[in-house]
């Protein structure tokens, strides 16, 4: 019989430190296990985790090259200044020696190129080395928002664009599924296989797949449209158009993994008790208002978790991009990942790359913050 | 007791075994070429060769798939743990030479006199790699369609101009048999797009850098040149006379041998296969002249030594021994490379006078130019490539040249010049 006290005793520091001293027996004796339990995934986590965002978020503040014989310095917060300056400008119109405003051949009014400006001018130091980002009309004036690092803002732009659509797209695409298998028909399990398949084929041959089908010639989608709408349909070039490139992305991005998340309603709706729908349907409800205030209510957690975890993936998008546009045209496609890796590791420019995946970071945990904070249980609050 | 004569039996067997480790020396080579059957039976085979030709060395080979052996390298360089003998892409090696892994080259006087410039390494005025092969490209034609259309056939000495081939594409693209003129190979990413396309670019006077100080871009890539270039580069893409950013790899793999792209700018190694399915009818072109002459690109794997080996002088005895002559041709002959010799071009199936191939040998020696050789290349390779890309698709060339040359000369401040004096 062995006495709590020695046990604590010749227990290591750690062990006690977590447990309290006065816990009973059998619960100090259950945490170490508990511990000990965890200790290799802890072990795992910190050494592929933990070390490496660690490690990152030391380099993002150094000048840190993959291969250089140059040595490390600290650069404070400059690789953040590069990505994240942005200034708003104001270009004034050309005028004549009259002072009357100059226009171009097409009747718009004409402005001295930016160049003139942003390079080497100095008279404009601050504004040295900033590209356009955009810019817009107000009075004779162009405001034109500048920016040290166009790629990275429109990078992040249209990462943050890819997770709010593919959210609730492919969300509410997966529980439409999941609704349709729930039922007790012949063959159902096919057809969960089926919708399931995607999923379990690699992201790398799903994408290369897609380009065939996104081919701007000959693809499967131009030819499959054409034969619809026998023949009127003008070929796209999907992937080759600004305007089509993310939603083609988009689109195949949810395909490909709409059947994961639908296994993940599914186990939801299964937990629903029977009971509350028969009791729903003495009550006289209709196949509508069994969704409203039965199954809905039932999947509240189960709809949180998919929100989070499309939300966290949708950040992380990477090989799509990667294999398909790799950024184009036009930067319409640039992922905050892709820029990290681009970076980082094809340009050898690691502190940048880990930079990148400081701020990534810090978004993630903010959505992920405020997501649980719009989703608490009220209840309980 | 036990371990007493565990002991023993250990110093006995170490004592048995070492004058067997010390009578030859142990190099280990890496390279590239792993799942490639007929490159890793070739590159055995100059290994047995060289062990077998002396006693001092034995040469033991770890093959690695090409996607990852550069990463293997850099992991490899920062665990200090790097073989004696090492493959390395041309344009990649003065990164790793300034980086300090690897050390100059010292062969015999006179041993790569006959060679390929651009199987040459050269970095800093010393020789670093040499490889047993180079490799070229050209423009892909069917005789039939040119004489069709009365065009002319150009020749090495006497090249289309920018103008003719302009026209050239226009008239193509207006017989309407083809969905392109010109397929540039677009769905080739990576290092395709400064291999291939920086030859337009220093045709028409540019450059991707200024390589007389090798310090900035400015004015070699948003020059007049260059801007001249990017204008003609972008109305490639907007007169619809070649395939853009979007093309997917099986219409550049067919496309042109289906008969859907009139003209194909391609290397020497998709030769063979061209030819099998053209036949005769096929014709390898010289690249047109802009303006500034016609140049293509140069340099492929080469092999070097790195600078934590024990036996440089072994190492660089075994790359003497494998740039024979007959070893480059063995190399064509199996993987349809351009041999580094004029000999070994005379010994191999392709490349000897009036070989299928033969005017590839011509090309890489009249015309050949390696890529910026600065530590620097990688970076400035994926800039220039986005550039490009960004322009095929309707960006504003000046500014996209200007963004171009800024991160360019960033990158260049950024690592303190690269080696260069600042």
């Amino acid at each position: 019989m062995i006495r709590a006290a020695e046990t604590r005793k010749n227990a290591p520091l750690w062990v006690r430190l977590l447990v309290p001293k006065d816990a009973p027996l059998y619960q100090r004796n259950e945490a170490i296990l508990g511990w000990l339990m965890a200790f290799p995934a802890l072990l795992v986590l910190t050494i592929f985790l933990v070390i490496p965002f660690l490690m990152a978020f030391v380099m993002s503040f150094t000048n840190q090259r993959l291969v250089s014989p140059n040595p490390t310095e600290w650069v404070g917060l400059r690789n953040f200044e590069r990505l994240l300056t942005v200034r708003l400008f104001t270009l004034e119109p050309e005028r004549d020696e009259g002072g009357a405003l100059v226009y171009d051949d097409d009747g718009s009014i004409a402005y001295p190129r930016l160049r003139n400006f942003t390079r080497k001018n100095p008279d404009y130091p601050e504004l040295n080395g900033l590209r356009e980002f955009t810019s817009w009309q107000s009075g004779e004036n162009r405001t034109v928002i500048l920016a040290a690092d166009v790629v990275f803002l429109r990078a992040l732009i249209n990462t943050l664009i890819f997770a709010g659509v593919i959210a609730p797209l492919q969300g509410g695409l997966a529980l439409l599924l999941a609704l349709l298998l729930n039922q007790a028909l012949p063959f159902i399990n096919v057809f969960r296989a089926i919708y399931f398949a995607p999923v379990v084929v690699s992201m790398v041959v799903v994408s290369l797949l897609w380009r065939f089908i996104y081919d701007g010639q000959n693809g499967l989608l131009n030819t499959m449209l054409g034969i619809v709408t026998f023949g009127s349909f003008q070929p796209v070039d999907w992937l080759g158009n600004p305007y089509t490139a993310m939603p083609a992305l988009i689109a195949m991005s949810a395909w490909q993994a709409v059947g994961f998340h639908m296994v993940i309603w599914l186990s939801g709706l299964q937990t629903i008790p029977t009971s509350l729908y028969e009791a729903a349907a003495l009550d006289g409800a209709g196949a509508w208002q069994k969704f409203r205030y039965v199954t809905w209510p039932g999947l509240r957690n189960t709809a949180v978790l998919i929100l989070i975890v499309i939300v966290i993936q949708a950040m992380g998008l990477f090989v799509q991009v990667d294999v398909m546009t790799r950024g184009g045209p036009l930067d319409a496609t640039q992922s905050v990942v892709f820029q990290a890796v681009q970076r980082g590791y094809d340009k050898q420019d690691i502190a940048e790359g880990s930079a990148i995946s400081v701020v990534l970071f810090i978004i993630v945990l903010a959505i992920t913050i405020v997501n649980r904070y719009l989703t608490r249980d009220r209840d309980t609050s | 007791m036990k371990k007493a004569m565990l002991t023993l039996t250990l110093v006995v067997f170490l004592v048995a075994t070492a004058p067997m480790v010390s009578a030859q020396t142990e190099l280990s080579m890496w390279y590239h070429g792993a799942g490639n059957y007929v490159e890793r039976d070739l590159i055995i085979q100059i290994i047995e060769d060289f062990n077998a030709s002396q006693s001092e060395y034995v040469v033991t080979l770890e093959e690695f798939p090409q996607e990852s052996y550069n990463s293997s390298i850099v992991a490899a360089a920062a665990a200090g743990d790097l073989p004696d003998i090492i493959d390395v892409d041309g344009p990649v090696m003065p990164g790793w030479a300034w980086a300090g892994w690897m050390v100059p080259l010292s062969l015999s006087e006179g041993a790569l006199d006959d060679f390929l410039p651009g199987a040459i390494g050269e970095w800093n005025g010393e020789i670093y790699s040499v490889g047993l092969w180079d490799a070229a490209v050209s423009i892909y034609a069917r005789r039939s369609a040119l004489e069709a259309n009365d065009i002319r056939i150009p020749t090495l000495d006497d090249p289309w101009t920018g103008e003719e081939f302009d026209a050239i594409l226009e008239t193509l693209q207006a017989t309407g048999d083809y969905e392109y003129a010109f397929d540039l190979g677009m769905a080739w990413t990576g290092e395709w797009y400064p291999y291939a396309f920086s030859p337009f670019l220093q045709s028409f006077g540019g450059d991707m850098i200024d390589r007389s100080t090798y310090l900035t871009a400015e004015g070699a890539l948003n020059g007049e040149a260059g801007v001249a270039f990017g204008n003609w580069w972008q109305s490639l893409f907007q007169r619809g006379l070649a395939p853009g950013t979007s093309q997917d790899g099986a219409d550049r793999e067919t496309g042109f041998i289906d008969g859907r792209y009139a003209l194909q700018w391609n290397g020497n190694w998709a030769g063979i296969t061209a030819l099998e399915a053209v036949g005769d009818d096929l014709l390898f072109l010289p690249a047109p002249d802009f303006g500034d002459g016609s140049t293509i690109g140069a340099a492929s794997w080469q092999l070097g030594i790195s600078s934590t080996s024990e036996n440089p002088e072994g190492a660089a005895a075994f790359i003497e021994f494998a740039i024979q002559d007959e070893y480059l041709a063995a190399f064509s002959d199996g993987i349809g490379l351009i041999p580094a010799t004029a000999n070994a071009a005379a010994m191999s199936n392709s490349y000897a006078p009036g070989g299928p191939l033969e005017v590839y040998f011509a090309l890489s020696e009249a015309q050949a130019l390696v890529r910026p050789v600065t530590p620097g290349y990688a970076t400035l390779a994926l800039i220039f490539e986005k550039a490009l890309a960004d322009i095929a698709n309707g960006a504003d060339v000046q500014d996209t040249l200007d963004a171009a040359v800024d991160e360019i000369d960033a990158d260049i401040e950024d690592n303190m010049g690269y080696g260069f004096d600042m």
